[in-house]
Formats: C-alpha cells, sequence, structure tokens
C-alpha cells in the first residue's frame, strides 16, 4: 500500500531530519495530551486529602487509599455498580444480536438504498440525547420501562448499535465469500455455513465489537440520569452523590469510571484500528 | 452416472448480458474444459453449473435432474476455488473432513476417506496442520482432496492452477489429470491458458463474449477451429491470416500464389495456416523476415506478406538473417479458409 513511499528519490538528510523530529515532537505532545491528565488524576485518587488541596504537589503518589476505601464502603456504590454491569452486559448482547446481521447484509448483499443506509446508521449518533430525553422519559413511564435496567439498556443499545454494525460489517468483509462458497458446496445450509465457518473466525472481533458496547453503555451517563431513579448506574450515581462532595472524592469517583474504558481500550486497540479505516472509505 | 446438460442458459448481470443461450452437454466422466480470455463468462457460467449463481434464463440438468432451482449442496458437485478456499480455522484433516461430517458420516468412515484421498493428494504427512502453516501448492492439495473426499458425481474447478508458480503447475496438471482420469468423476476446467487446456481435456469448450464459439476435442480444435477466433487464440503462436480472392474453379489468389481451396464460394475469404505447417520451398508465398527468434528446437521467423504479419515455424538448423527474402509453401492439407463476413470456417 505504501510501499509507493520508499520509490520517491531519497530526501536530502537535513529536511528528512527535520521531519523526524517534528514526527516524535508530535508523537510526545499527542501523548503527554493524553497521559498528563490521566496521570493527575491517579496521583490525586491516591493522595490524602490534605495534599489534593495543596499547592505544589509532589510527582510521586503516596498511596493514601483513603478516598478509595471510602468509596469502597459508600452506601449504594455497589448497587450502582451492578446496575452499570447489569445495563451495560444486556446493551451488549442486544447491540450485537441487532448489529452483527445488519453488518452482515451490508457486507454480504447489494440492495437498493444501500449506502443511503451506511449514512443512516451513522446519522443515529448524531441525533442529541437531550433531545431524545423528555419524550424518552414519557413513553419510558408509560410503558413501565423507566427505572429498569432494561429500559436503560434500551437507550444505550440504540447507542452502541452503530459501532456494532460498522465494525461487524469490516469484520465480514475481511472473510472471502469463497469461504462460504465452498462450505455452501460442501453441505452447508446459508445458516450452516455461516455457524461453521464464518462465525469461528469473526469471533474474537465480535467479542470486541460487544466489549465495545459494553463501554459505550459503561460511560453514558445523561440517558441514565434522566431515565432512571432507584436503579442508577455508577457513573448516573457518581454524578449525583458527587456534585457537593470534597474534591479529593471527586478525583477518586473519576479514576474509578476512568479505569474499566482504559483497560478495554488497551485490549481492543487492533480492531479500532480497523473500524478507522472504514470511516476513512 | 453425472451427464451435465445445459440448456438455452443465459445470465445478465443488469444491462450487461455476460452469457447469451448457452447450450453444451458434458458426458459422464468427461473432462471439459471451459477456455477463453478473461471477462468472457467462464466462472459466470461454472457457478450457475454450480448453483452459486442462478441464471437469468435456461436450465442445468446433472445425472438426468433438474438441478437448477436446487442450493449448491444438493446438486451433488464439489468445487475447488481459484484461491484455495482452505477454512483457516480447521486443520488440513477437519478440512478435507468437511463435507464429510456435514453428511454426518461416522467417524471411522470420515478417518477412512479422509486419509485415503489426502494420500492421493500427498498431503498425508500435513493432516494436522493449519492452512496458515501450508504452501500455496500444499493448500491446492487440500482444496482438491477436500472436493474429491465427497466422492462426488462432478467437480468443478475454477482456475485451480493459476495462482501456482510455473513449474508446480506443470506438476499438479499431471498430477490432477491422473486422480480425475481414476476418481470416475465428470469434471469442469475452467482456465485462461491454453496449453493446460490442451493437456488435461477430454473436449475444450472455447469461449468467446458469453458464447461457447466450439466444443471438441483439444486437437480438433487446434487442427480444425471453427471460427476465426479460434484459430487466433489456440496455438502459440497462434494461425497466420492472409485474404484471398477467388480465381474461379476452386483457386484462390493468396498473396500473389494461386492455391486450391473452396469450390463453393465466389466472394473473398480469409485463408489460414499455422506457423508450423509451413516449409520453405522453391514455389510459395514471398516473405521479407523482420524478426528472427532462436528457440532451441525451432526457430520462430515473423515475416511479412505483402504488408500483412506472417510467423513461421522453421527448423533450427536453417540460417535466416533479418532482411532475408524467403520463399515459403504452406502445406496444403492444413490450409484453412474462413469466412471474412461470419468469421466461421468454411469447408
Ligand atoms: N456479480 C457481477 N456483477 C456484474 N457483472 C459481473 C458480475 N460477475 C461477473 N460479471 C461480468 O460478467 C463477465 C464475465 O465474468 P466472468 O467472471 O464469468 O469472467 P471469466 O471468464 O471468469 O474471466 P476471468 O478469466 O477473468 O476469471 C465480466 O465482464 C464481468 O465483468
Ligand atoms: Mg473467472
Amino acid at each position: 500500500m505504501t510501499d509507493a513511499v520508499a520509490d520517491l528519490p531519497a530526501d536530502t538528510g537535513a529536511s528528512r531530519k527535520a521531519g523526524q523530529f517534528l514526527y516524535g515532537a508530535s508523537v510526545v505532545l499527542l501523548c503527554a495530551w493524553v497521559i498528563v491528565p490521566l496521570y493527575f488524576l491517579l496521583l490525586n485518587t491516591l493522595s490524602s486529602p490534605e495534599e489534593v488541596n495543596s499547592f505544589p504537589k509532589s510527582f510521586l503518589p503516596h498511596f493514601d487509599l483513603g478516598s478509595l476505601t471510602f468509596f469502597a464502603n459508600f452506601q449504594g456504590i455497589l448497587r450502582a455498580l451492578w446496575n452499570s454491569v447489569l445495563v451495560a452486559a444486556m446493551t451488549m448482547v442486544m447491540s450485537i444480536v441487532i448489529g452483527a446481521p445488519a453488518g452482515y447484509a451490508l457486507s454480504r448483499f447489494e440492495f437498493r438504498g444501500k449506502e443511503a443506509f451506511r449514512l443512516l446508521i451513522l446519522l443515529t449518533r448524531a441525533f442529541p440525547l437531550p433531545l431524545l430525553a423528555l419524550p424518552l422519559a414519557v413513553l419510558f413511564i408509560r410503558t413501565g420501562l423507566d427505572d429498569t435496567a432494561f429500559g436503560l439498556a434500551l437507550v444505550h443499545t440504540t447507542l452502541a448499535i452503530p459501532f456494532a454494525v460498522l465494525i461487524t460489517f469490516s469484520l465480514f468483509s475481511g472473510i472471502p465469500i469463497e469461504l462460504e462458497e465452498a462450505a455452501w458446496t460442501l453441505g452447508c445450509t446459508r445458516f450452516t455455513a455461516f455457524t461453521k465457518v464464518v462465525l469461528p473466525l469473526i469471533l474474537p472481533g465480535i467479542t470486541a465489537s460487544a466489549i465495545f458496547a459494553f463501554v459505550i453503555s459503561w460511560n453514558e451517563v445523561f440517558a441514565a440520569a434522566v431515565l432512571t431513579i432507584e436503579n442508577r448506574t455508577l457513573p448516573a450515581f457518581l454524578l449525583q452523590t458527587l456534585g457537593e462532595a470534597p474534591l479529593h472524592l471527586k478525583f477518586a469517583g473519576g479514576f474509578i469510571l476512568v479505569v474499566p474504558a482504559l483497560i478495554f481500550i488497551f485490549a481492543v486497540r487492533k480492531y479500532l484500528f480497523a473500524m478507522w479505516g472504514i470511516a476513512n472509505r | 452416472m453425472a451427464e451435465i446438460q445445459i440448456k438455452n442458459i443465459a445470465k445478465n448481470f443488469g444491462s450487461y448480458q455476460a452469457l447469451h443461450d448457452i447450450n453444451l452437454t458434458i458426458a459422464d466422466q468427461e473432462f471439459m474444459v471451459l477456455l477463453g480470455a478473461s471477462g468472457c463468462g467462464k466462472s459466470t457460467l461454472l457457478r450457475i453449473i454450480a448453483g452459486l449463481e442462478t441464471a437469468t434464463t435456461g436450465e442445468v440438468w446433472i445425472g438426468g435432474r433438474r438441478v437448477d432451482h436446487l442450493s449448491p449442496k444438493d446438486r451433488g458437485i464439489s468445487m475447488v476455488f481459484q484461491n484455495y478456499a482452505v477454512f483457516p480455522h480447521l486443520t488440513v484433516f477437519e478440512n478435507i473432513g468437511f463435507g464429510l461430517r456435514m453428511q454426518k458420516l461416522p467417524d471411522d468412515e470420515v478417518t477412512r476417506r479422509v486419509e485415503r484421498t489426502a494420500g492421493l493428494m500427498h498431503i498425508d504427512q500435513l493432516l494436522k496442520r493449519y492452512s496458515g502453516e501450508l504452501s500455496g501448492g500444499q493448500r491446492q492439495r487440500v482444496a482438491v482432496a477436500r472436493a474429491l473426499a465427497m466422492e462426488p458425481d462432478v467437480i468443478l474447478m475454477d482456475e485451480p492452477l493459476s495462482n501456482l508458480d510455473a513449474l508446480l503447475r506443470l506438476e499438479m496438471r499431471a498430477e490432477l489429470k491422473g486422480v480425475l482420469a481414476d476418481s470416475k468423476t465428470t469434471a469442469i476446467y475452467v482456465t485462461h491458458d491454453q496449453v493446460e487446456a490442451m493437456s488435461l481435456a477430454d473436449r475444450i469448450s472455447v469461449m468467446h463474449q458469453g458464447r461457447i464459439v466450439q466444443a471438441a476435442t483439444p486437437i480438433e480444435v487446434y487442427r480444425n477451429p471453427a471460427a476465426e477466433f479460434v484459430a487466433g487464440f489456440i496455438g502459440n503462436p497462434p494461425m497466420n491470416f492472409l485474404p484471398a480472392t477467388p480465381s474461379g474453379d476452386g483457386k484462390w489468389q493468396v498473396a500473389g500464389q494461386v492455391l486450391d481451396g473452396p469450390t463453393s464460394r465466389s466472394a473473398p475469404l480469409q485463408f489460414a495456416v499455422r506457423p508450423e505447417d509451413i516449409r520453405p520451398a522453391d514455389s510459395g508465398l514471398t516473405a521479407t523476415a523482420k524478426v528472427v527468434e532462436p528457440l532451441g528446437a525451432h526457430l520462430l521467423v515473423t515475416c511479412e506478406v505483402e504488408g500483412t504479419m506472417f510467423r513461421a515455424v522453421l527448423d533450427s538448423d536453417l540460417t535466416v538473417h533479418v532482411g532475408d527474402q524467403l520463399t515459403l509453401a504452406p502445406q496444403p492439407d492444413r490450409i484453412r479458409w474462413f469466412d471474412p463476413e461470419t468469421t466461421l470456417a468454411v469447408a
């Protein structure tokens, strides 16, 4: 793909060095942009309340676990954590069950309005949730879905589906159609060819896409705050209870929220690149 | 017993017609090669027979049964793909046994058949490997073994050797021919390589722009091309053509020479002869040598006859220099005539 670059006549040494420096500097800057705030978050989480409010700061944490222990014993936090996991798990399952067939159809079949359909999927993300919140709340109250994990999972699923469709579309497109055709000639129906050949091959990617849906739900706070009262998820719970809390507890709360997302991004970075590949097309 | 009958098959992709009214009968256990240039519709026809593509009109019969409404798995066929399509998540053993497991055969029967076909294709050492651990040639063997293990009535192959290097292709070609002859399956083999076609086929169907131009034995296709296209496509180098004008009584004027030809025609024809059916002689066509290529076994001389390119494969003992005037005589019984209007052969 990019091999052609190597064929270009060689640059002069000086300008190449300058280019390399610029490249290196940009990388360092970008990394710092992401890492420095995260580091301060960690630092403040592991500091005592006095240290959080003091200045100047030391650059090494003192491993004061006071704030974290406080959270571990906080009333309702375990319930909120459980709700978060429950909603995220339902979101994960539903977005894959609905999104993967759509991704398969997009990659394998020609149909009228295919491009428009792809665009529409992305456009669902352009609709601001605050605009939908009130009608949704009314609808949920009428149908009895308000303040339930399932109701919230439905909303989160609509948020996660565009990604599920696009990621699985890219996964399915990466599987040569000949593999399926070979399976058909060897005695498979469309369905058994899918379960015996395609599914095993895309399972790692499906897993990644599922975890992605999980994290989208995990991080979502607006719908969670509007549509639930008793059954709050962790972000909504923290938002509610930490509004008036001291600074050191806010830091600790933020840290608790960020860590799962970070672990996830690290685990699935390969598939994220694949997804961006589509977005550029 | 699996005779294949293709009746009035046509295929449209949108407004583009890829196949025009194809009729072809392939006898039981026959090895039929579909030969033609890229884009002429070979794969489309093969995929229609396999059931991977639906014909716009027409019927496909296999073994006396109409199959065009059946899905691929119910047609008694198996197929070898150009890019092998070996399942990457299964071992070689499970790949070869895949179709047998789908038929729910008992384990010992699966093992017996897998081992037998793996032995035929000389891959018995590789049964535990995954396709990522195989060379292209080995993958090809797995793909063929997988198709053979099904013991199908019909085996369909779409350019199965085209991804292999030249030497391996030669080796696999001979091996395929032997294995398929022993298996007594009817075979349809798609290729654009005429040497492959000539060496493998019982019969060749030459395709051109979505039509079958000629279906005959390799030697017939070579000796008696049914149309100018076939004459210019088969043979390397292909046939020479020169315009011929009638001078009455079955005599034809070709580049200043008078030759015997068809008696039934009075309009101008195309004279054609293979480069290897030309000898230097005392009287014949006057040619000027333009390019001389010693090929070891032969001497390939590209000449000009009255402004038309004309190739001759001559004895390598001859010495010919560029610019030499040659007198070349076509072997009378190897001369063919074509009607320039219809491009078809004239007897
Ligand atoms: N799915 C499709 N949609 C539209 N046109 C197609 C489709 N499949 C094939 N065609 C067209 O039909 C014609 C025949 O294609 P086919 O694949 O049968 O050619 P081929 O003889 O196998 O060529 P090659 O030797 O390159 O494989 C081509 O012009 C091709 O562009
Ligand atoms: Mg083809």
